[in-house]
């Protein structure tokens, strides 16, 4: 420690905050390319617009991705429903 | 059996020319037969690197178009025994590469060489997906800095999926990671991403860590590969990766910085 860390403790460790926005872009970016078809973004938001022709559910709570299991791609669309009042 | 090594990056500017010509240079160093190609059609840099630039004639696309012998091509290193260098065309573009006449001149390489170093122009289209495709080995070049590791993910990707061993269910190609442009002091107080993070991230074996050094660029500037400076810290660093590369174990350097007691009286708290 020396006499200058008082002012240096003010000020954002800026590296921290880059490792954190790269492991949240990275992580969606692997998905978007592991999980290949382009037409993926589309085929959620015609989805979510037919379950919101029913239910009024958030953009945010539709969540959609696609696996390897064996020789099968499975499309796991997960939506979490609001609750009913 | 000849090895077939891509430096590569996504990024521009990040080291991959010099990582080539250092690994090239270091590969022949310690006896293997080695050729280093320029992959970066139109804007050659490889042989101002390498100090080779007023002795080009013929280029890798001159003889992918039968209008030059591989023979009349090569460049050998006036300094290095074993290193050869094939240098781009800097008058054509990049579609002038053809996945049939790379595949030739690698195979052509392949009976006489034991490695052959492919320098991956910047970006992902034609130069940089051919200069990947026949490869073994990746050496993935990255600078501890956003969007540098970001391409680097992307690059990973590709090589994971748009290569030849990839497309023919082969054994993967073996990546590893190199970061270069490293100042541990901009690491200690917290400035720049250290390379456990960017190991991290991208999750691959480190092979090294290049320090930011002018040793650099003066090498650069006059044409030698900064491997051949035996006491810069730069040069020993890249001795270091091509001996971890050719499997002998040896402790990463440079990670820290040496303080002075200027630098323990106002640098960082870190060690």
């Amino acid at each position: 420690m020396n006499f200058l860390s008082y002012f240096r403790a003010q000020r954002k460790q800026t590296a921290s905050v880059a490792k954190e926005r790269l492991q949240i872009i990275i992580a969606r970016e692997r998905l978007q390319c592991a999980g290949g078809p382009d037409y993926l973004p589309m085929l959620q938001d015609e989805l979510l617009a037919v379950v919101r022709k029913y239910i009024a559910v958030d953009r945010n709570a539709v969540r959609m991705q696609l696996d390897q299991e064996g020789d099968c791609e499975v499309l796991e669309l997960n939506i979490t429903l609001p609750d009913s009042p | 059996m000849t090895r077939i090594i891509v430096v590569t990056s996504g990024k521009g500017g990040v080291g991959k020319t010099t990582t080539s010509a250092n690994f090239a240079a270091g590969l022949a160093n310690a006896g293997r037969r080695t050729a280093v190609i320029d992959f970066d059609v139109g804007l050659r840099s490889l042989d101002l690197i390498m100090g080779c630039e007023r002795r080009v004639v013929y280029d890798f696309i001159n003889v992918i178009n039968g209008e030059a012998t591989l023979k009349q091509a090569l460049i050998k290193d006036k300094r290095t025994p074993g290193l050869f260098i094939l240098p781009a065309s800097q008058t054509r573009d990049k579609d002038a590469l053809t996945t049939e006449g790379v595949e030739r001149v690698l195979d052509e390489l392949s009976q006489e060489f034991d490695y052959i170093v492919c320098d991956s122009p910047a970006g992902i289209e034609r130069g940089a997906y051919l200069a990947m495709y026949f490869a073994d080995e990746a050496i993935v070049v990255t600078n501890p800095e956003v969007s540098s590791v970001r391409d680097s993910d992307r690059v990973l990707g590709l090589l994971a999926s748009k290569t030849r061993r990839a497309e023919r269910g082969e054994p993967s190609v073996r990546e590893r990671l190199l970061v270069t442009r490293y100042a541990p002091s901009r690491v200690g107080r917290g400035e720049m991403l250290s390379v456990e993070d960017v190991q991290e991230i991208l999750a691959i074996e480190l092979l090294g860590v290049i320090p930011e050094s002018t040793t650099v660029l003066n090498a650069s500037n006059s044409g030698m590969p900064v491997i051949l400076e035996a006491r810069s810290n730069a040069g020993q660093a890249y001795q270091d990766a091509v001996a971890r590369f050719l499997g002998e174990e040896r402790e990463h350097r440079f990670l820290t910085e040496k303080k002075g007691l200027f630098g323990w009286l106002f640098g960082g708290s870190s060690a």
